[in-house]
């Protein structure tokens, strides 16, 4: 726990001295500030047009506008975040191997899951700032409207569980290699082949639609923004986080056996 | 304090070490010398537990380092080959870091770090970022992060190279004063520096284990065969074969430029033919210029007592 910390801490230092953690954020806030802007203008725009219409023709159409707001904001954000995701776990193991920090690290007393903890907590540190940051926007549906709580949050917590598992892949695929831009290149493909099956899954028919959308990484986020915190969605996400850091787990320990 | 027997380590099929057992005792200096490639760093790696071997065992205050890493991890300070530092860190920050890892308590945090800044004359850098300091002092923060913890074995790989005259003699005074409190293992590819700091050589090449003595008993069995070199004015007609006849000599090389000759002797083992050289060169009716012994080159004395040990 103590040496789990230890590593925590190095590593966010770390991300702040090192351009990385303010490049990643300016970044995130600033797509994501535009796009809740745009998907704020647009919302409003229409349910001010369907109320104008409702109105003239009697038919009363209650529209949650925050409601709407929120499920396509978390939708911006996961993809945003697959953009983030490689950038902020390129370097985790990468760098250690390249700069021989390994070394100290392996040989002092602490074991191999506290050392992947440590760096694992460190870029989901990183992930929860950028997570906090969009509470500001979140925040302006509370200051203009008076939204549901319950989706909110329950879209808050599938962001963390969805950003768990893939620093967990991105984590994994740095221990791999010991060049950082080649660690970011392949996390990057490889969430995009995620992507991928997403959309394959859209298209799919029945059957194969089921095994795929159940594979897919952002299909299950979905579900929490509607507000429901889907018990085989967290499931899904903590065992493939489990996974992620299981394989990073026997990478690091490989490492050892090929010297 | 450290015993290593028939330990082995291959790299996908090459051997890097084949078959190397040594003793250290407890408060020993040890150096670890061989030519590069010899295997050095693979042994200190196994040792520290880096990585583990192809067979045999290692074990470090008692624990196999195999089936108690952690235990034996505890008590060494290791020293890679190239300083495992973060460049984006500061000195202090760094070394405080360390502390924790290695399991300083809190309370004694502090305190270690700036004995170790101390002792490894880093205090006045402590607040710089390690990227930003020269060779030396990048080693002697190495140095630092190795002895912080107080363990009670330090595995030194090659802890003085590429630092310059002047900070290898600090860094050499700085090894000499952790005998008799500190077991202690280092490796060098330079054959003078183990005199000037060991107690007790282990020579390997090309991965085997070439012979364990004390640096004094391996200059003395490394000076019973020695090379003589000398110039002397003249023609070279009938020089080599007035030399050759000399008893004790076993080869010669002569060369000829700007009317001087140049010769190198190589003797017989334990015999010294200096007298013998100079009194024939002169009584032949040479000039004789120069004359002295050609210290061996590290690879010679690998040869030589690679040949010895074949020919006990
Ligand atoms: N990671 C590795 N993979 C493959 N071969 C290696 C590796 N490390 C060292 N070797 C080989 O093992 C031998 C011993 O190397 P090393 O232990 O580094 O020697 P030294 O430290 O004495 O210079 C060398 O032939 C080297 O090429
Ligand atoms: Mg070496």
């Amino acid at each position: 726990m103590k040496n789990t910390w230890a590593i925590f801490q190095r590593e966010m230092r770390s991300y702040f001295v090192s351009p990385v953690a303010y490049v990643v954020l300016t970044i995130f806030f600033f797509l994501a500030g535009l796009f809740f802007y745009e998907i704020l203008a647009r919302i409003v725009e229409q349910t001010t047009l369907s109320s104008l219409q409702s109105g003239r023709f009697g038919g009363p159409q209650p529209v949650n506008v925050p409601a709407l707001v929120a499920r396509s904001f978390f939708g911006v954000l996961s993809t945003i975040l697959l953009f983030m995701i490689p950038m902020m776990t390129m370097g985790l193991l990468a760098e250690e191997k390249k700069r021989g920090t390994i070394e100290l690290l392996l040989t002092s007393p602490l074991t191999n899951a506290q050392l992947v903890l440590g760096k694992f907590f460190a870029s989901l540190g990183l992930g929860l700032i950028m997570i906090l940051v969009t509470g500001l926007m979140t925040g302006v549906m509370f200051a203009f409207g008076d939204p549901d709580l319950s989706p909110i949050l329950s879209g808050y917590l599938g962001l963390v569980l969805y950003l768990g598992s893939l620093l967990s892949l991105g984590l994994f695929i740095s221990s791999l290699t010991e060049n950082q831009i080649v660690a970011a290149v392949i996390t990057f493909g490889v969430i995009l082949l995620l992507w991928i099956v997403d959309i394959a899954a859209g298209s799919a028919g029945t059957s194969v639609k089921e095994v795929l959308s159940y594979l897919s990484v952002i299909q299950h986020l979905e579900d929490f923004t509607k507000g429901v915190v889907d018990l085989p969605g967290v499931v899904f996400y903590l065992s493939f986080t489990a996974v992620g850091l299981f394989l990073t787990h026997r990478s690091i320990e490989s490492l050892r056996w090929r010297g | 304090m450290i015993e290593v027997d028939n330990l082995s380590k291959s790299y996908s099929g090459t051997r890097a070490i084949d078959g190397i057992s040594f003793r250290v005792e407890k408060g020993e200096i040890l150096g670890f010398l061989g030519p590069n490639g010899a295997g050095k760093t693979t042994t200190m790696r196994i040792l520290s537990g880096f990585m583990p071997a192809t067979s045999g065992t290692a074990r470090v205050a008692g624990f196999d380092v195999f089936t108690h890493p952690l235990e034996v991890k505890r008590r060494i300070g290791y020293l890679p080959e190239h300083p495992p530092l973060y460049h984006e860190m500061r000195v202090r920050d760094f070394l405080t870091f360390v502390a924790r890892i290695k399991g300083v308590d809190s309370q004694q945090r502090e305190a270690r770090v700036q004995e170790a800044m101390e002792l490894c004359s880093v205090t006045e850098v402590a607040g710089t970022l390690i990227g930003h300091l020269s060779k030396g002092y990048q080693q002697r923060v190495g140095l630092a992060q190795a002895i912080l913890h107080h363990p009670e074995v330090l595995i030194l790989d090659e802890p003085t190279i590429g630092l310059d005259p002047k900070q290898i003699i600090e860094v050499r005074n700085l090894i000499k004063g952790f005998a008799g409190t500190h077991t202690v293992i280092l490796s060098t590819h330079i054959l003078p520096e183990v005199g000037m700091t060991c107690q007790r050589v282990v020579i390997i090449n090309k991965g085997k284990l070439v012979a364990v003595d004390t640096p004094g008993n391996l200059t003395s069995r490394l000076a019973k065969g020695n090379k003589v070199f000398l110039e002397a004015e003249g023609a070279p007609s009938g020089f080599r074969e007035r030399l050759e006849r000399i008893p004790g000599v076993a080869q010669l090389q002569v060369s000829e430029s700007n009317g001087r000759i140049q010769c190198y002797v190589d003797c017989l083992p334990a015999a010294d033919v200096r007298k013998e050289l100079a009194s024939a060169v002169v009584g032949g009716g040479w000039g004789l210029l120069e004359m002295r012994i050609v210290s061996l080159s590290l690879e010679e004395i690998f040869l030589q007592l690679t040949t010895e040990e074949q020919i006990s």
